[in-house]
């Protein structure tokens, strides 16, 4: 079956058909599972995603070595066959032809509507982070306001919202980033992070990585290191991961 | 109600949630001091005990979902859910949720705005309270509470951080309690 994916926000649209072969990142952790497909939305039927779940490994700024068993017991955790992620994958609603015609929408209110699921997906990144000396959660305005407070709080970081123009109140500094067409601008309050702070990057979805990218250069500006950007779903195909660079992605599900 | 005069009065965790609120004076527009929660935010402690406050109130009453306002709504509303083992349900500026919504509009000062639900999140029956991070006029919270109801569930109560003393005389909106941590401050020192 063919299925197109469109981006549905971010710059860079490219209409991609999901039956072309995907190379998995160079230090992808764990094998390839077979291809995934999303089918269309039916009312009578919960959609089905066939997912791979992969990270790419932790910087080693982030292990030590008395971390190595923990570190390999947290990776362990996020193996394919670990039964928390499937069942996260399982409840993400996908919506057709939402915001426009060929896009097909990775909808994650039916996740919240999942009180284990929901758990379970903050867990594991809580597992992930806590004692790493984050200092900095940012959450990417809407969605991430909804998955970056509740890490913050378990892993004793600060959260920072990360807004559209005009509507933090105290002074800011903006970044702009491209869209499909045109541009848009990403805010955040002066004086929220300092220079020195580590900081996660929290967003529901990662698509082509142009609202990421923002954010890292936002926080960075500042002198704050960010240590990764952590999403629910990443749509593989529109090369986010590489558009972060030198930053290292964590996704939990990888809708392909 | 106030926290204070329900059970936490002299809580020393409502002054340093209160201190840690920042006034942004004019803003958005001449005449308004805008009460900023993101510093309450950055701490830590503060943060918790916000959440903690209301996860204490609600933990044992039942409540099966947690319908946050955007945008500020989404920064309290989940971690409760969270911790009382409810639902969220996020509550949104048109067209921002993909699937099949019920809207509600209502009043700002000039015209009016609109608020929407997925039809699907609430079930007939179910217990819930409505968070935002402010309560002025009253309006945004009594649109989520004609939403609520209109699918059938029991709005048990409003919360939030920050409230007026008096909205318009009365401890209740539109018959449900109102639950506020600290009143707004006049002015800041600090900025």
């Amino acid at each position: 079956m063919m299925q197109r994916a469109f981006v549905f926000s971010s710059s860079n649209s490219i209409s991609l058909q999901l039956s072309t072969p995907i190379t998995p990142p160079v230090n992808a952790v764990f094998p390839e599972r077979n291809r995934g497909w999303i089918a269309p939305y039916s009312p009578l039927q919960p959609p089905e995603l066939r997912l791979r779940n992969y990270q790419r490994a932790l910087p080693p700024v982030l292990c030590s070595g008395s971390d190595s068993v923990t570190n390999q017991q947290q990776m362990a955790s996020q193996d394919e066959r670990d039964p928390r992620i499937s069942k996260i994958s399982s409840v993400i609603r996908v919506i057709p032809d939402f915001p426009k015609p060929g896009i097909l929408f990775q909808d994650i209110t039916t996740l919240l509507l999942d009180i284990k699921a929901f758990r379970d997906t903050i867990d594991l990144f809580v597992e992930r982070y806590r004692g790493k000396d984050i200092s900095v959660v940012a959450g990417i305005e809407a969605r991430g306001f909804i998955f970056g407070p509740p890490i913050a709080l378990a892993i004793g970081a600060k959260f920072v919202p990360m807004r559209k123009p005009n509507k933090l109140p105290g002074e800011v500094i903006s970044e702009e980033y491209s869209l499909e067409y045109g541009t848009d601008k990403m805010e955040m309050h002066v004086g929220a992070v300092q220079a020195g702070d580590r900081a996660l990057i929290i967003d529901d979805l990662v698509a082509t990585g142009g609202t990421l990218s923002a954010a890292i250069r936002l926080l960075e500006r500042v002198g704050v290191h960010v240590v990764e950007c952590a999403c629910v779903i990443e749509l593989p195909e529109l090369k986010g991961r590489e558009r972060l660079g030198d930053t290292p992605l964590f996704v939990l599900v990888s809708s392909a | 109600m106030f926290a204070a005069e329900n059970g936490l009065k002299g809580d020393p965790r409502l002054q340093a949630i209160s201190d840690a609120i920042r006034v942004v004076p004019h803003f958005p527009k001449q005449g308004i001091m805008f009460q900023d929660i993101t510093t309450l935010l950055l701490d830590h402690k503060a943060f918790k005990d916000t959440v903690d406050i209301f996860v204490d109130r609600y933990r044992d009453m039942g409540v099966s979902v947690v319908a946050g306002v955007e945008a500020r709504g989404f920064m309290f509303g989940p971690s409760i859910a969270l911790a009382i083992g409810a639902k969220f349900v996020p509550l949104r500026k048109p067209k921002k949720l993909p699937g099949e919504v019920i809207a509600e509009a209502y009043e700002l000062e000039y015209g009016t705005d609109c608020l929407e639900m997925h039809v699907e999140a609430v079930h007939p029956g179910e217990r819930a309270i409505v968070i935002d991070d402010l309560v002025a006029t009253g309006g945004t919270l009594s649109a989520a509470i004609r939403l609520l109801e209109r699918v059938g569930a029991e709005v048990v109560e409003c919360a939030c951080v920050i409230g007026l003393r008096e909205v318009q005389g009365q401890r209740r909106l539109d018959g449900k309690p109102l639950y506020i941590l600290v009143e707004p401050r006049e002015v800041d020192g600090c900025y």
